[in-house]
C-alpha cells in the first residue's frame, strides 16, 4: 500500500499546487520519490491518466468552475489555473469539454455550486473520470 | 424516529497509527478500545471532547463482515485518496489550520472563503480525506460573487 500512498501524495500536490505554472513533472515526481520514467507510468496505473493529463484535466475543470461562477475574463482565469498561453488554454479547454472556454460560459452561467462544501466538488471531479468529448487526441502533447 | 447519528465508519489501514493520528495530530479523544476474545475484532472509537454523542469507529477492512478481495479493494481506494470521510468542525479555522499543518498533518487545501464558512482540506494517515470548515456565523453569505 505504500507505493499507492506515495502516488497519492503526487497527485494530492497537484490538487493543492495546480495554479502554480511552475509545476512541472519533476517536482510532482518528487513528491512520490519516484524517478520520472517510472513515474509517469505507475501514476497511469493508479489513476487512469498521466501526470500531466491529470494536471491539465484539474486545470481545466478550475477553469470551468470559474466561467461558471466568476467575474473573470477568460485571460484572466487562463492565468489563474496556472496555462501561460490563452491559445493552450482553449484548445486543452475544448478537448477536455467539447466547448471553447465562451461557449461554455455562455452555456452555465449562473449555474455554479458555491454551496456544495467546495472540498467534495474538487475531489469529485479529481482523478477518476474521462472528460467528454475527450478522445485519443487527448493524449497528444501531454505525455508527461 | 430517528434521533440522530451517533457513529460512523472510517475504513483506516492501521489501528494503532490511526488512533495515534486522530488523537495526537486531531486532539480527538478515544471512547472505546477494546478486543472481542482473541484474535478478534478491534472496536476503536474516537471523538470530539465538545461532542460526547457522536463517534468515528475506525475500522480496518477484513473479515469477517468483507472477504479477502472487497478487503483489498477498499485498502486500494482509501490509500489511493478517493474515499472522503466528512466534514469536521472548529471555531478557529486558521489557528487550527496552523496547529495541525506543524503537527504533520497533510493539507489540501488551506482555508478558504466559501457561503457556508471557511474552509480547509487534509488527509488521515490512512488517505481519508476531510472538510475542516468554521461555519459562518449568521448563516449562508450569498451577496459575493462566489467562485472556487
Amino acid at each position: 500500500m505504500d507505493k499507492t500512498r506515495q502516488l497519492r501524495l503526487a497527485k494530492d500536490a497537484m490538487d493543492r499546487d495546480w495554479a502554480d505554472p511552475g509545476l512541472d513533472l519533476d517536482t510532482v515526481a518528487a513528491h512520490a520519490g519516484y524517478s520520472r520514467y517510472h513515474f509517469i507510468r505507475a501514476f497511469k496505473e493508479a489513476y487512469g491518466e498521466t501526470p500531466g493529463q491529470y494536471l491539465t484535466h484539474r486545470r481545466i475543470e478550475r477553469a470551468e468552475d470559474l466561467l461558471r461562477t466568476a467575474n473573470l475574463s477568460v485571460t484572466e482565469i487562463c492565468h489563474l489555473v496556472g496555462f501561460s498561453s490563452v491559445g493552450t488554454f482553449s484548445a486543452r479547454f475544448k478537448t477536455w469539454t467539447g466547448l471553447t472556454p465562451s461557449e461554455y460560459r455562455a452555456k452555465h452561467v449562473g449555474r455554479g455550486a458555491a454551496l456544495i462544501p467546495g472540498c467534495y466538488a474538487m475531489l469529485w471531479a479529481g482523478g477518476f473520470r474521462s472528460a467528454p468529448g475527450a478522445g485519443k487526441e487527448r493524449n497528444s502533447g501531454e505525455a508527461g | 424516529m430517528i434521533k440522530g447519528l451517533a457513529i460512523s465508519t472510517v475504513w483506516v489501514l492501521d489501528q494503532d497509527r490511526a488512533k495515534e493520528f486522530y488523537t495526537e495530530k486531531l486532539g480527538l479523544e478515544v471512547r472505546t478500545d477494546m478486543t472481542m476474545g482473541e484474535g478478534g475484532m478491534r472496536w476503536l472509537t474516537v471523538g470530539s471532547p465538545d461532542q460526547p454523542d457522536v463517534e468515528l469507529t475506525l475500522m480496518v477492512p477484513g473479515g469477517p463482515a468483507m472477504d479477502p478481495e472487497s478487503a483489498e479493494m477498499v485498502r486500494k481506494l482509501v490509500a489511493k485518496g478517493a474515499l472522503g470521510a466528512g466534514v469536521l468542525t472548529t471555531d478557529d479555522i486558521h489557528g487550527d489550520y496552523k496547529k495541525l499543518k506543524d503537527r504533520g498533518v497533510e493539507f489540501l487545501q488551506e482555508p478558504q472563503e466559501r457561503p457556508y464558512g471557511t474552509e480547509a482540506l487534509f488527509r488521515d494517515d490512512s488517505g481519508n480525506w476531510f472538510s475542516f470548515t468554521q461555519p459562518r456565523e449568521g448563516g449562508l453569505d450569498m451577496d459575493q460573487d462566489w467562485s472556487c
